[in-house]
């Protein structure tokens, strides 16, 4: 009887669990793979083939465009490290009990409001007619308007402010949990600042670090409105190609092609980063 | 640790911080101000104080509670917000339970596949998803004939699209929350004789509450800030950031939008205290 509870409890509750993960999630990606791997021969008539993947290989362009994501995609989440790291070990470890929490809050923020609003903010701030320039030419640094928009720094900065603070939160959570006198006791035994950072805090930190970083990398290369709004139409993001075959092209065989090498590539830039810092995802984003 | 770093060195670090937190701000400074600003362009000069970019209602300064389609899509953000939140905390609640008071085999990988929803780039989710409704819906119209219109692009598309990755946030708030509950209180109860829908009802859940009203509000927010996953699975019901993001592009900004943006802000940041006031309450009494 108790057993039978147990038993009729557990696939109560696993039910919404399997219903979710297999018809929102493992069904439609493998939807997406078939459908990749077919290609139009006639209306309504569709063959096996590797056609998208070729078509992939062979133009530049669309190889390139995703070697730049993920490239670009790595350095945000290095600069989101460097910049954000500070700012975690600031809130957890110097901050005051009272301060602590209001910095976190303020944080948390951006967090709550939308990414189009963040870029807009930006626009309002950064194009020809923008806040900058305008100001820059009233003090007279410059001559004539400045047009920050439309380039690679911008689009960076922009994505760097739209992911830190993703990469923050876990920081300040990890760092939290280290004991001062591990600090301390590095001083004592002669470490100078930098030596304590790299040997004491750093390798403390370790499955936050690599847990920000993967929740960046991935938030970055699947971005979208950033890139278009403050880098133009030229930005080249590789989204904007699956998009643009999805909704402009009515491609679907070669937008759901591109899904999955995005979801591929990105995948493997995660495995390789567990790989090289030694940890597993669940010792870092799925911890429970 | 401070008193071993020297004076200028940490003076150095404060204004680091706090250069930070204006990086931070600045965007939504400039995004929310130029909404009073009473000029055509949301740029400088600032040519006085005014809230026709809310109440005005005629052109070409039509404020936003008279802007039908910012009107519509807000209404549609709403419907789209409200029923993602109800459904992943429920959701949210099974997985907790699931996961804290049931031993399974593969638990370990399982709790790995609830999480992955929240790295999967969000405009993968929206695609796939979409291609898998719309072959659903195409050879249930070959071979039946017969059109199943609700596995088109429109309201149920973009709720399973929002649904299937903000489930993890709301499984991983509630989870954290079930976590910390005395497993002793259930069994006091038992032992007083009452049965086990009673318990959940009268010790669990109000345990749990809190957390739940949290998740859902983060839920809530997150449906009504997303764009990646809707811009793929919406039909004719666009939500406001579609809307938005459509005026943007085609129209260019006016104050309006930021007007708009302003009221979300604002909206947004209550949200978000009043989730913050909740789970204070209880845990601290």
């Amino acid at each position: 009887m108790q057993k039978d509870i147990t038993r009729l409890s557990f696939i109560l509750l696993f039910a919404p669990f399997a219903l979710w993960i297999v018809l929102l999630i493992i069904l439609p990606h493998i939807g997406m793979v078939i459908i990749s791997l077919r290609e139009k021969v006639a209306p309504r008539v569709y063959e096996f083939s590797f056609a998208q993947y070729i078509d992939f290989v062979q133009e530049p362009i669309y190889w390139n465009t995703l070697l730049r994501t993920g490239s670009m995609s790595l350095l945000v989440t290095v600069l989101a490290l460097i910049i954000g790291f500070p700012i975690a070990y600031y809130i957890a470890k110097i901050a005051g009990k009272r301060s602590k929490g209001a910095l976190f809050l303020l944080c948390l923020i951006p967090l709550w409001v939308s990414d189009l609003i963040r870029a807009f903010g930006w626009i309002l701030l950064l194009r020809e007619t923008g806040v900058i320039s305008t100001a820059l030419q009233k003090t007279g640094l410059v001559g004539q308007p400045v047009e920050f928009l439309y380039n690679d720094a911008t689009v960076i900065m922009g994505l760097v402010y739209t992911v830190i603070l993703f990469m923050i939160v876990p920081l300040v959570s990890t760092l939290d949990g280290m004991d001062d006198a591990m600090v301390e006791a590095g001083y004592n035994l002669g470490g100078n600042g930098p030596t304590v950072l790299r040997r004491i805090i750093i390798p403390y930190a370790m499955p936050g670090i690599v847990s920000g970083c993967i929740v960046v990398f991935m938030l970055t290369a699947g971005s979208y409105l950033t890139p278009i709004l403050l880098g133009g139409k030229n930005s080249s993001w590789f989204t904007e190609q699956i998009y643009e075959q999805f909704i402009s092209r009515y491609n679907w065989e070669s937008g759901a092609a591109f899904g999955f090498l995005l979801l591929f590539f990105t995948s493997v830039v995660v495995w390789l980063g567990l790989k090289i810092s030694g940890q597993t995802l669940s010792s870092t984003v799925a911890k429970s | 640790m401070a008193q071993k770093r020297n004076p200028a060195f940490m003076m150095g670090y404060r204004l680091y911080v706090l250069a930070f937190f204006i990086f931070l701000a600045a965007p939504l400074v400039a995004a929310g101000t130029f909404a009073f600003n009473d000029s055509l362009f949301p740029a400088l000069p600032w040519q006085g104080f005014t809230l026709d970019w809310f109440f005005n209602d005629t052109e070409p300064k039509l404020g936003m509670f008279h802007d039908r389609r910012l009107l519509r899509g807000l209404y549609y953000s709403f419907v789209f917000a409200t029923m993602v939140s109800l459904l992943s905390v429920f959701v949210g609640t099974c997985n907790s339970f699931l996961f804290v008071r049931v031993n399974f085999p593969y638990k370990n990988f399982f709790y790995i596949m609830m999480v992955v929803p929240l790295v999967i780039p969000g405009v993968i989710l929206g695609i796939s998803i979409l291609v898998l409704a719309s072959t659903v819906a195409n050879g249930v119209e070959e071979t039946f004939n017969y059109e199943i219109e609700f596995l088109r692009p429109g309201i149920l598309l973009v709720v399973l699209g929002q649904f299937s990755f903000i489930t993890t946030i709301t499984s991983l708030v509630i989870t954290a929350r079930l976590r910390k509950f005395d497993e002793t209180m259930e069994e006091a109860a038992f032992n007083l004789g009452a049965s086990r829908a009673r318990v959940l009802r009268t010790v669990t859940l109000p345990f749990l509450w809190p957390a739940m009203f949290a998740a859902g509000i983060v839920a809530f927010l997150v449906s009504f800030e997303n764009f990646n996953t809707t811009l793929f699975l919406v039909g004719s019901e666009a939500p406001l950031t579609i809307t938005m993001f459509d005026r943007m592009v085609k129209v260019g900004s006016t104050p309006v939008l930021n007007a708009v943006s302003f009221f979300l802000m604002v909206g947004s940041g209550l949200l978000a205290l009043l989730s913050i006031l909740v789970q204070r309450d209880k845990t601290e009494t």
